[in-house]
């Protein structure tokens, strides 16, 4: 038990460091600008060459590829954060259904600045619509009763015909492939993609940590926190946006069609194996975690593309963290 | 102010349905009151409506002499719902985290000071679940459960306890230890609204009794409830009674 916590300490002290440093990189790219930042920028690079030279890879000199595993980093311990919410309040498939929302909104920009010359990042306008259809489906839950699977699937559905419209309608007139949106990619990321999913981990980090309570009690027992005057309605939209905003930002790596299974798979397998909902929480961050690293070594290795590796891989940890409950379940009976 | 709940002329449909017609009815501080009636006659609807998640129709309800809409209190209120309604079965939250919950209205947005610890741990000491404390909720028994659940309006400092059905589907020794539970924190002050379709656990148990088919057909101690016709009245000759033998 105790080693249990001291892993989990450790875990998530790493996790943190590794945050730390992706946030240093992409602030040091956002200030290279300037001599003593740019400077230090330059050693970043150098020090991934070293690192390129010591693992035989052509990687880590490449700040396209620290943009992608930072991106990764911030992606896999916000979605699992946020996923352990959804999952338990049975509303995993929301983030399937704002990833095709925000798609609809990648086509959208896509057409927008096609036509008007327009060159803003098309992330920013995802995330609006993202937005949108967030605070849409909230609007459509709280007048048929339910999270349930009938206004869910219209709005995924739905969102995903219009994307498609879009992009039928403004084919020729934009150059842009919408692969990488719909695939992921690891090459895809820019520097204002980068900087956006750093700036939006920050904040849902916070929000996080500022409502764990309150989020928590309306996903144990909605009834009992509406009684004890929680704004119940408040922290479903809240939650319900906070996935919009992560979903935008997983989508430059996972792509639209794989961006949910950050949000669910890590806290499956972590609620297998957790004791209590703070131990889940941690256990679901560090089993993204496990799965973006894992996944980028396979990509990188095999040069794969990461959304299907890092999605397969946090299937393999899910799997395990089964057999290590079922393990532990035997372990406990011969006492 | 010795009134905690006030019901004036109070009218509740759902759509066209008619759940609740004209009841007023008025609870005072350490009453236990039980809340009777036949299926679908709509006990949860008025429970609902006294503890402002739902507003009605017609009528006024005050809490505390408050309009029940405008009450912000929230931690004066102890709700335990039968067992099916929450997510204790699903999911990994510890009998301490879901006491604990009790605390979150007095915390607000800061993090939980010692004494919101000390106070789940008293709550846990009071209803004898300490040592289920590192347990999850899903690995409790029915009973052992609902008075996690108590616990939590204790840790609340709840003064109004708002029971639904508690004891579905928790096996009869368990459920006279709930209801002695019951008792004794009622001597200590706590107003308490059961609703409870086992007409003997009511009249053993509550101090009031209120019994309504829509409409409010008796409320006032138990003894005059007893000698009334409100049973029939309100039930109707075919319709079906548990009572409670000893």
């Amino acid at each position: 038990m105790n080693f249990r916590r001291a892993t989990e300490l450790v875990g998530i002290g790493a996790t943190a460091l590794l945050a730390v440093v992706m946030l240093v990189f992409v602030g040091l790219e956002w200030l290279q600008g300037y001599a003593a930042t740019g400077w230090l920028y330059d050693q970043f690079i150098i020090a991934g060459m070293w690192l390129d030279l010591y693992l035989g890879t052509n990687v880590f000199s490449h700040s396209f590829m620290w943009r992608s595993i930072a991106t990764a980093v911030f992606v896999g311990i916000v979605a699992p954060l946020v996923g352990t919410y959804l999952v338990h309040r049975e509303m995993a498939l929301i983030g399937e259904t704002l990833a095709h929302t925000a798609f609809a909104g990648v086509a959208f920009g896509l057409l927008f600045s096609a036509t008007t010359g327009w060159d803003g990042s098309l992330l920013v306008v995802a995330l609006v619509v993202g937005i949108l259809g967030a605070l849409g489906v909230q609007w459509l839950t709280e007048r048929t009763n339910a999270y349930g699977d009938v206004p869910i699937a219209i709005m995924l559905t739905g969102s995903f015909a219009v994307g498609t419209l879009l992009i039928s309608y403004g084919r020729g007139l934009s150059g842009v492939s919408i692969e990488e949106y719909l695939f992921g990619s690891a090459s895809y990321v820019t520097i204002g993609g980068s900087q956006l999913m750093a700036a939006l981990s920050l904040i849902v980090v916070g929000v996080v940590a500022v409502t764990y309570k309150q989020l928590l009690f309306i996903t144990f027992d909605e009834q009992a926190a509406r009684v004890a005057r929680l704004n119940v309605t408040w922290y479903n939209t809240l939650l319900i946006v906070l996935t919009a905003v992560v979903v935008v930002g997983a989508m430059q790596i996972l792509g639209v069609i794989l961006v949910a299974a950050m949000l669910v798979i890590p806290v499956a397998g972590a609620s297998q194996v957790a004791h209590s909902f703070k131990e889940t929480l941690v256990l679901s961050v560090l089993f993204g975690q496990l799965s973006v690293l894992g996944g980028y070594a396979i990509a990188i290795n095999q040069g794969l593309p990461p959304g299907g590796s890092i999605v397969v891989t946090a299937i393999a940890v899910y799997l395990v963290a089964i057999f290590g409950s079922s393990g532990s379940v035997s372990a406990l009976s011969t006492h | 102010m010795n009134t905690v709940v006030d019901i004036g002329d109070v009218s509740f449909a759902y759509g066209d349905t008619v759940a609740i017609r004209d009841v007023s009815l008025t609870i005072s501080k350490g009453d236990f009151l039980g809340l009777i009636g036949p299926n679908g006659s709509g006990k949860t609807t008025l429970l609902h409506l006294m503890l402002g998640l739902y507003a009605p129709d017609e009528g006024t309800i005050e809490l505390f002499g408050e309009p029940v809409s405008e009450f912000a209190d929230g931690e004066r209120i102890g709700y335990v719902s039968q067992q099916a309604t929450s997510r204790g079965g699903t999911m990994p939250v510890t009998v301490r985290e879901a006491v604990t919950m009790g605390r979150f209205p007095h915390a607000g947005h800061a993090p939980l000071s010692d004494a919101d610890h000390d106070a789940v741990d008293d709550a846990m000491e009071t209803v004898d679940i300490s040592e289920l404390a590192d347990k999850q909720v899903n690995q409790l028994s029915g009973g052992q459960r609902q008075r996690a659940f108590i616990a939590r309006a204790l840790a609340s400092e709840a003064d109004l306890l708002a029971l639904d059905e508690p004891t579905v589907g928790v096996d009869a020794e368990s459920r006279d230890e709930f209801y002695r539970l019951l008792e004794t924190l009622n001597e200590s002050g706590i107003t308490i609204v059961l609703i409870e379709h086992d007409i003997g656990v009511v009249t053993d148990r509550a101090d009031h009794i209120a019994c309504i088919n829509q409409e409010l057909y008796h409320h006032g101690d138990t003894e005059s409830f007893v000698e009334s016709d409100a049973l029939t009245e309100a039930y109707g000759t075919s319709g079906q009674v548990v009572h409670h033998h000893h």
